[in-house]
């Protein structure tokens, strides 16, 4: 399975059906499906912590909602993930692209390429790192009712290995 | 005008609406004059009510009233843009503008210097309505009609009135705010 059909099939076995995104180049193929995509609402946002606070508006609506972004948008993003997400008990899938990781090429990546762990497990968000495409596609699938129950929002790094 | 005021005047004049309103005394302002099922108070995430409003009307086909502060706005500008960019006809921001952080103490904001509504109408905002002299009644009947997104500017008085916090759990605001839009 291709790393990025994974991830847009994930979502949807999931009943993903609102999402916001900040591109990765990582992510550009997973936002062209989900911007083709009939059943998904698709609202580009300007800084990742916008896109939480509009996803917690549309969950509220009663949307099931995903975010695609890097991980450096996770550093842009604290105050809302702790003071609205974990506050209100709120869910969200969090499809991130996890830049720093074996292989980067562009030493800038590294440092909140090397904080991103930490910083979710502060949060107490839980994350997988799934190894392949097929591995993903099953996360992904039963990942909304993880969030919805555990109340929290769930992530998944995806390193430079992933692609 | 003080803010409570305001506020009192403009939730007088919703009924279906849904509301969602900014953190520190405005909500609690907002909670002292007028609770309903309609209402969700932020506790947190300053700078997130456009953008939660915003969420709510793509959600859903109900009209939202995001109550916003001007610091608030400032702290997340690019708001603007995606609420022109997406154009949700059932979206109305409004920015309660007292030129200050009201709820740290009222230090000043550049909202002092830089015209709120002006900024919207640059951005591409059509509908913009500016209140600003506090003896012309609050009047939203038109803003009420007119298609969104609606962007309503009220200059307010600084300083907070004297209520007490919220009494209500932010999961129980969460779940009465839910079911309420059942
Ligand atoms: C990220 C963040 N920075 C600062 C604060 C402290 N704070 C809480 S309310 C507030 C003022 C908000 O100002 P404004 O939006 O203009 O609303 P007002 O109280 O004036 O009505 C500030 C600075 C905070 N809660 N979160
Ligand atoms: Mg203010």
């Amino acid at each position: 399975m291709d790393s990025s059909e994974a991830v847009y099939k994930g979502l949807k076995k999931a009943g993903v059906n609102f999402v916001v995104s900040l591109p990765c180049v990582n992510l550009g193929k997973i936002m062209e499906m989900v911007d083709c995509d009939p059943d998904i609402i698709h609202i580009p946002v300007t800084r990742e912590e916008e896109g939480f606070g509009i996803c917690a508006g549309a969950y509220m609506g009663g949307k099931k909602t995903a975010i695609l972004m890097q991980n450096s948008g996770l550093g842009n993003s604290v105050n809302v993930l702790a003071s609205l997400y974990k506050l209100y008990q709120l869910p969200l899938l969090m499809v991130m692209s996890h830049r720093g990781t074996k292989g980067e090429f562009m030493s800038a990546q590294i440092p909140m390429g090397e904080a991103t762990p930490g910083v979710l497990d502060a949060l107490e968000i839980a994350y997988f790192l799934p190894k392949t495409p097929e591995d993903a596609c099953k996360i992904l699938s039963g990942a909304w009712l993880l969030s919805e129950m555990g109340g929290s929002p769930v992530a998944m790094l995806l390193e430079i290995e992933y692609w | 005008m003080k803010r409570i005021n305001a506020l009192k005047l403009i939730a007088a004049q919703f009924e279906d609406e849904l509301v969602i309103c900014n953190i520190g005394f405005p909500s609690r302002e907002l909670y002292a004059v007028k609770d309903s099922v309609n209402h969700f108070y932020m506790l947190g995430s300053m700078g997130m009510a456009s953008s939660i409003g915003l969420g709510l009307a793509l959600a859903q086909k109900r009209k939202v009233v995001a109550l916003d502060g001007d610091g608030s706005l400032l702290m997340n500008l690019g708001s603007l843009v995606t609420i022109y960019n997406q154009k949700p006809e059932n979206f109305i921001l409004v920015v309660l503008d007292n030129e200050c952080y009201g709820s740290t103490g009222s230090q000043c904001t550049y909202a002092t210097t830089v015209d709120l509504s002006r900024l919207a109408a640059a951005v591409g905002f059509k509908n913009i309505f500016k209140f600003t002299d506090p003896e012309k009644k609050l009047d939203l009947k038109t803003v009420l009609e007119v298609e969104g997104p609606v962007f309503i500017h009220v200059k307010v008085e600084a300083g907070n009135a004297d209520v007490p916090v919220i009494d209500m759990e932010p999961e129980e605001i969460k779940e009465r705010f839910m079911v309420g839009l059942k």
